[in-house]
């Protein structure tokens, strides 16, 4: 049930119109109503809340309880811009107020300071537009910490060699251990390797109206019954709600930014529930409705003025796009370590985070965590090992045996951005509202995919060690499905080269904002939405602070 | 008249008399079921069936009892695995009901063609029944993750593989089958909540200790 908020007139010229309520929306939201501003967050998704979420895989797998719906948002997918794209799922994302944070595995590491300049260290390479931030780690840090501390990461400060400086310890201990992270911590440590408690958006400690974790093992993929985990819907929304000032307009779908003959935004436009056209007028517009969504919502609203989709001056709306690349390997051990107790992962280690491409023959960098996030269905359809039976006695035997028994290694890494991987509207293909569908152009540059098998190999030098009954890699292959959607937006101070000043402003619209994974440069080695977080809580204070001075009008 | 009559009568209704005879044959395993679907009602009425004929219903449940059998611990039919699908038919999986209308009769027919003296699935053993089954799927797991979500089955045999594995692994306090018995064989406890150590591996476990000359780089 939603809580009392104000209920604001789609006439009445609000100070801010946010789309999208989850990671970067949901602080931006508090932020901005807790420093005076009326704001209305505009979210397609429905107002779901603790008591609305099921362990039933059906109802949040196959069903999209929680996320997008390939019959109402169907997407194309090609490789590169001279093939036709085909209908094919391409992207999940949170699609509920809270969005993507509350399904997430809450993988919680920050950005180290070379993500930011690696560009500059590294030099060019070809067939990208691999670039540095207009910001720094140190920019970032003050962020970084008001999210450890406002939305709530367990973790333990300086276990790892190879953290960024802190300007503060975490605010609660990590979660406790599972087997797989023992089993992780005891091999990498035999291999000379750093592994360190992993920095997880989930209480370890209950905060008020939040409990800490119980480990009851639905995570990925669920909504938390029981607020331990730091989603926007847990945390942001519910004190942005408490000023009196925010409303949360669920099941409200926009599909245009309006603009003036003067080319300033005066609101957004969208489907209510029942389809109706409504337009929320505001100061300011900020969208942050995800690395794929927000690309789309500004190609949908091109106009006279801007024909090639609104802020696209350069050319690179919804360009440049990195899913992060990944691999994992899976093995079975002698004896249960029911992993299915518990969030996924304990443990992390960073020793492969920067790789030196003189000694590897490639660009990237990368950090393996020790999870299994698999629920029982799930496990069942994809969490065996090759060459087991798919039905019957054979298939039965190893669902009793191995289920208790399995753990994951998870390496995740670098992408190179790479202009003409994308999303983009597709010429033929419309969603249920009849609007131009995404459509996904991505293939990976070569160096990701070499990453991806290098950092496998030391999964499984680590599971060898580690004494596994058996172990077997998942296959790495292109990626034609995302679940990070990363730099269609990017930030810089070139408005040639990029579509959003460091301020989230964009170059071409005085008044309006973006600020999600579409904002980021680089892609970091996976785990975005800490990132995205300290972006938001930084965009609040240098949006506020223009406000103020009325360099928003 | 007791109730394991009044849906033993269920389930002979609308059934010809050669099946009526058949089911007759079978009714041990079908009790099973029945008796399964009654106590997941938590009703003493008959299990009733929505989407399935009572003769589809013995077919599918044969099936299901291939796909994950009933050996020392029981298997697919205990979970009333046919149930399940009957009511997923008319929910969740709608869009399924095609697959199965055609792929029933397409069983049946390769059933014939397999076994000439045989019409049905159910009348055949058990090894003729896997050898049927090969004939439609003979692949293995390929050890692919979570293709659950993003992979939707198109053939019957791989339908009714997904859905027997969900009706027997669905929380079964959240939807799946009440008693459990999926989630015992996998050794998965049905608490809602856990506390550390929660495996072998964890139980001796010290806690986490810094190496030696590892410096805090936290400057507060």
């Amino acid at each position: 049930m939603m809580p009392d908020q104000p209920k604001y007139k789609t006439s009445d010229e609000v100070d801010f119109v946010i789309v999208g309520s989850g990671a970067a929306g949901g602080i931006l939201a508090k932020e901005l109503s807790t420093n005076g501003f009326r704001v209305v967050v505009l979210e397609q998704g429905p107002y779901l809340t603790e008591a609305d979420f099921t362990h039933n895989e059906v109802k949040v797998f196959n069903q999209d309880l929680l996320t997008n719906h390939p019959k109402l948002q169907p997407t194309s997918v090609r490789k590169t811009p001279d093939e036709k794209a085909s209908p094919k799922r391409a992207l999940v994302y949170g699609r509920m107020v809270g969005g993507t944070s509350v399904h997430f595995t809450a993988n919680f590491w920050r950005f180290h300071e070379i993500d930011f300049i690696e560009r500059s260290k590294i030099g060019p390479i070809a067939g990208t537009t691999f670039a540095d931030w207009p910001i720094t780690y140190a920019d970032l840090e003050p962020y970084y910490t008001k999210v450890d501390w406002e939305i709530g990461v367990s973790g333990l400060a300086g276990s790892s060699p190879f953290d960024p400086p802190r300007s503060k310890p975490y605010p609660m201990p990590p979660l406790p251990t599972k087997c797989s992270g023992v089993i992780f911590e005891q091999a990498a440590r035999k291999l000379g390797w750093h592994p360190f408690p992993a920095p997880m958006a989930i209480l370890s400690q209950a905060r008020p109206g939040r409990s800490a974790c119980i480990n009851c093992g639905f995570c990925l993929g669920f909504g938390c019954e029981v607020g331990a985990k730091s989603s926007s819907l847990a945390t942001a929304i519910r004190a942005a709600e408490k000023t009196g000032r925010c409303e949360i307009r669920p099941n409200s779908y926009v599909h245009r930014i309006e603009l003036d003959a003067n080319g300033r935004a005066t609101g957004a436009v969208y489907f209510d529930e029942q389809r109706n056209v409504h337009l929320q007028k505001a100061k300011a517009v900020i969208v942050s409705a995800n690395g794929a969504e927000t690309p789309r919502l500004l190609l949908l609203s091109a106009n006279k003025q801007f024909p090639d989709g609104l802020a696209n001056s350069s050319g690179l709306v919804g360009k440049n796009l990195m899913f992060n690349s990944a691999a994992i390997s899976l093995a079975v051990f002698d004896h249960p370590l029911n992993d299915y107790k518990g969030f996924a992962v304990s443990r992390v280690f960073h020793d492969f985070y920067e790789l030196d491409p003189q000694k590897v023959g490639f660009y990237g960098g990368g950090g393996l965590d020790a999870r299994f996030d698999a629920t029982p269905v799930s496990f069942a359809m994809g969490g065996l090992p090759p060459g087991t039976p798919r039905w019957g006695k054979g298939f039965k035997d190893a669902l009793a045996h191995n289920f208790t028994r399995t753990m994951e290694i998870f390496c995740h890494g670098t992408s190179l951005p790479v202009e003409t991987n994308s999303f983009s509207l597709d010429p033929d293909l419309k969603d249920a509202w009849g609007l131009p569908a995404l459509r996904l152009t991505y293939k990976d540059h070569p160096d990701d995919l070499k990453l991806a098998h290098w950092l496998n190999d030391r999964a499984l030098e680590l599971l060898e060690a580690a004494g596994a009954q058996k172990k077997w890699s998942q296959p790495i292959e292109e990626q034609q499905f995302g679940v990070h959607l990363l730099g269609t937006c990017r930030m810089g101070n070139d408005p040639k080269t990029s579509v959003i000043n460091s301020d989230h402003r964009t170059h071409d619209v005085k008044n309006l904002f973006l600020c999600d994974g579409s904002s980021l440069v680089t892609s970091g080695r996976g785990q975005p939405t800490m990132t995205i977080e300290a972006l938001a809580f930084r965009a609040a204070d240098r949006i506020t602070a223009m406000a103020k001075r009325g360099d928003l009008a | 008249m007791t109730s394991d009559l009044t849906r033993r009568n269920f389930l002979l209704q609308g059934c010809s008399s050669i099946t009526a005879i058949w089911v007759s044959t079978h009714w041990p395993a079908l009790l099973s079921a029945a008796r399964h679907a009654r106590e997941s009602a938590q009703s003493s009425a008959a299990p009733k069936l929505d989407f399935f004929t009572p003769e589809q219903a013995v077919e599918i449940d044969a099936l299901t009892a291939r796909i994950i059998p009933t050996d020392q611990t029981p298997g697919a039919r205990e979970a009333s695995a046919v149930y399940f699908i009957d009511r997923a038919l008319m929910t969740f999986a709608v869009d399924d009901q095609k697959t199965y209308r055609e792929g029933l009769p397409e069983l049946q027919a390769r059933v014939h063609e397999t076994f000439p003296s045989l019409d049905k699935f159910s009348a055949a053993t058990p090894e003729q029944q896997d050898q049927i089954l090969h004939s439609f799927d003979d692949q293995e797991q390929t050890g692919r993750r979570r293709p659950f979500r993003q992979g939707n089955a198109k053939s019957f045999f791989e339908t009714l593989r997904i859905h027997t594995i969900i009706a027997f692994l669905l929380d079964p306090d959240a939807g799946g089958d009440p008693q459990g018995l999926g989630w015992k064989l996998i050794g998965r406890e049905r608490a809602h909540t856990f506390q550390p150590p929660f495996g072998y591996y964890d139980k001796d476990y010290p806690g986490w200790q810094s190496l030696p000359g590892q410096t805090d780089k936290t400057r507060s």
